[in-house]
């Protein structure tokens, strides 16, 4: 049978992004109050493999490396109809950064048995890197599409599809297995439903730690990653406000003012 | 006498055999890294019937152009063009490589990274050499700004947009040495670009704009972002986006502007329901003149422009419109 792969995240919800702040003793983000959600990029990834499941015999694993409560974003990807849920999660895994992320996703892909697609989302509302795709493709030796916002042609060992760029796009022709990661363009993702719930919770959640990765320590989270914060400042604006008063007209006459004085308009 | 350093590269890109701004700047801010390791500047430069581009990076600061000159390599080949890069830099031993924040420089930049076993800071707003030698590669987040660096393994390296470093002045007397590179012959050939489409932009070029108007999530709603979309209208000018604007689907992913979008440096912004957050605002540093419009008084981005207007912008913006209308009118009359 067909097997893909998706690569989900669950991240701070992005519509309460500005609650995280930095915890200046160990330098890495502090989510506490901040709920999880999964990474809105990654519904599309999803939907590309449900979408291909709907037309074909396919299976759908979903994978995550993430703290313990990363395991609900697992468990609504399972609703949505992914067959099987994996979550890769260790204290040995915390602070990876984009390349020791993708190095225990690719393990973890691979313990998982064989593959013929993986998706990601584009990038992570919270990295925003974009590079986890590109590296786990580099680990597992295949080769990689990004920002695909059309898949062309799939049947077979050769994929067609279109990657975005700007004010374009390349038409790309590769070879199966690959990683693809894919933008918002691609589909529109399902929502959740009641049966799904329903289906969902008899599903297990596959949890691996490195133990059952059998990865060393070196090469996972913090000390796995070669990037690492080294100094934090603080960024102040050099512009004097002015903040225009009166009524709506008047501010609306001061402000043309002001930008005719200034030359730019 | 210590061990000489590596090379400061710069992963050139050109389209259509035309070499892209990014290439040329980071060139320049090459030349500025290289001389504090007191090292070169090189680029790599991969396209067809580009034999007398390698020119233009000496003109820019560079000292070597490795050049890939073969019909195969006219347009970004991922298999190709890593293979290439990976080879040469586990020869050349780079101690930086920098890469534009393209489409193509954030696909290539990682399979290179990882190929090569190191770190990579996306999205850099700059980077400096610290007192260890080491590249501290800086990035806004979460209010301050973060210095990443790749203390251990080498090369370093980092993704930078368009516009984050000034053009250099071109030096047409500096020269310089090519190296020919040859195209790979034992490679999988698992994935080939066909063919690469541009469309006409719609709407203004946000980097080249004086005047960018830019909608964040207090637009609300699709009507809401038309009627900032009729501000840019009347003032002619580039419409941009924050990121939830483009999240919601109003916008498109190309006229989001900040950290993970374009740079702008207009010589007029205005932002319009938009909270000022640093991931934003780091794209239009460049801006002569701000102005925000927002209802919330105590909106950070009240700190950070020239003039603030504290309004609904619903009610704002149509006022504000017919003002402007009014100045255009007596403009022509004189
Ligand atoms: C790694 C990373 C990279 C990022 N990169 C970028 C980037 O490149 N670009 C980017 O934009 N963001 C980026 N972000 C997201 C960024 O952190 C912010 O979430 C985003 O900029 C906020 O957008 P906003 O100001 O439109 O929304 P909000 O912060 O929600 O602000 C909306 C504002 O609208 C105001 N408002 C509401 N209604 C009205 C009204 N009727 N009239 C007037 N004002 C109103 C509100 O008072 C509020 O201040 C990034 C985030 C991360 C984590």
């Amino acid at each position: 049978m067909f097997k893909i792969v998706v690569c989900v995240k669950a991240v701070p919800d992005p519509k309460e992004a500005c609650n995280i702040k930095i915890d200046p003793a160990t330098k890495t983000l502090m989510r506490c109050d901040v709920p999880m959600v999964l990474n809105p990029l990654d519904k599309y990834a999803l939907e590309a493999a449900l979408q291909f499941k709907a037309e074909f015999d396919a299976h759908i694993s979903v994978l995550s490396m993430g703290p313990p409560e990363a395991g609900n974003i697992v468990k609504e990807c399972l609703a949505l109809g992914a067959d099987r849920g994996f979550l890769l999660s260790d204290r040995a895994f915390a602070g990876a950064d984009a390349f020791a992320t993708a190095y225990t996703l690719a393990k973890g892909i691979e313990k998982n048995g064989p593959y013929d697609v993986v998706f990601c989302g584009m990038a992570s509302s919270d990295g925003s890197t974009e590079w986890v795709g590109p590296e786990i493709a580099t680990f597992l030796k295949i080769p990689v599409v990004t920002r695909i916002k059309e898949i062309v042609e799939y049947n077979g060992q050769w994929w067609t599809v279109k990657a975005e760029l700007e004010n374009g796009y390349r038409l790309v022709r590769v070879q199966i297995p690959a990683v693809f990661t894919v933008t918002r363009e691609l589909n529109t993702p399902r929502r959740l439903s009641f049966s799904g719930i329903i289906k969902a919770r008899k599903k297990e959640i596959t949890r691996w730690g490195i133990q059952e990765l059998g990865v060393p320590e070196e090469s996972v989270g913090l000390k796995g990653s070669p990037s690492m914060v080294s100094t934090i400042a603080s960024m102040d604006s050099r512009r004097k406000v002015e903040i225009l008063e009166g009524k709506r007209e008047e501010k609306a006459e001061q402000l043309v003012q002001r930008l005719v004085n200034a030359g730019v308009i | 006498m210590g061990k000489s350093r590596g090379p400061v590269w710069v992963i050139a890109e050109q389209i259509d055999c035309r070499i892209l701004e990014v290439s040329f700047q980071l060139i320049g801010h090459g030349r500025k890294l290289a001389a504090a390791l007191d090292t070169t500047v090189e680029a790599i430069l991969l396209g067809h019937k580009m034999e007398e581009h390698p020119r233009q990076l000496f003109a820019a600061g560079g000292d070597r152009v490795y050049l890939g000159n073969d019909p195969e390599l006219a347009v970004y080949q991922p298999e190709i063009y890593t293979e290439i890069i990976e080879k040469l830099a586990k020869e050349r031993q780079p101690e930086i490589i920098l890469v534009g924040s393209t489409a193509m420089g954030r696909e290539l930049a990682p399979l290179i990274a990882a190929r090569l076993d190191t770190g990579l800071t996306a999205h850099c707003i700059d980077l400096v050499i610290d007192g260890n030698k080491v590249l501290e590669s800086r990035i806004p987040a979460y209010g301050g700004l973060l210095s990443i660096i790749c203390p251990d393994r080498r090369p370093q390296m980092a993704t930078i947009a368009t516009g984050v470093f000034p053009n250099p002045e071109p030096d047409e007397s500096r020269t310089g040495e090519i190296i020919p590179i040859e195209v790979p012959k034992k490679i999988p050939r698992r994935i080939q670009t066909l063919e690469v489409v541009r469309e006409e932009p719609e709407g203004m070029d946000l980097e080249s704009a004086t005047i960018v108007v830019a909608g964040g999530a207090g637009a609300g709603d699709p009507a809401g972002w038309r009627k900032i979309a009729g501000l840019a209208e009347v003032l002619n000018a580039a419409l941009g986006a924050t990121r939830p604007a483009v999240d919601e689907g109003w916008a498109a992913l190309e006229t989001m502007i900040g950290q993970s979008g374009k740079m702008v440096s207009p010589e007029l912004y205005i932002g319009v329901g938009l909270s000022g957050e640093l991931q934003h605002m780091v794209g239009i540093s460049g801006a002569k003149i701000m102005v925000a419009i927002n209802n919330d008084a105590k909106s950070p981005v009240f700190e950070q422009v020239d003039y603030g207007i504290v309004d609904d912008y619903r009610e704002f913006v149509p006022v504000f419109i017919e003002k402007i209308k009014e100045y255009q009118g007596k403009l022509k009359t004189c």
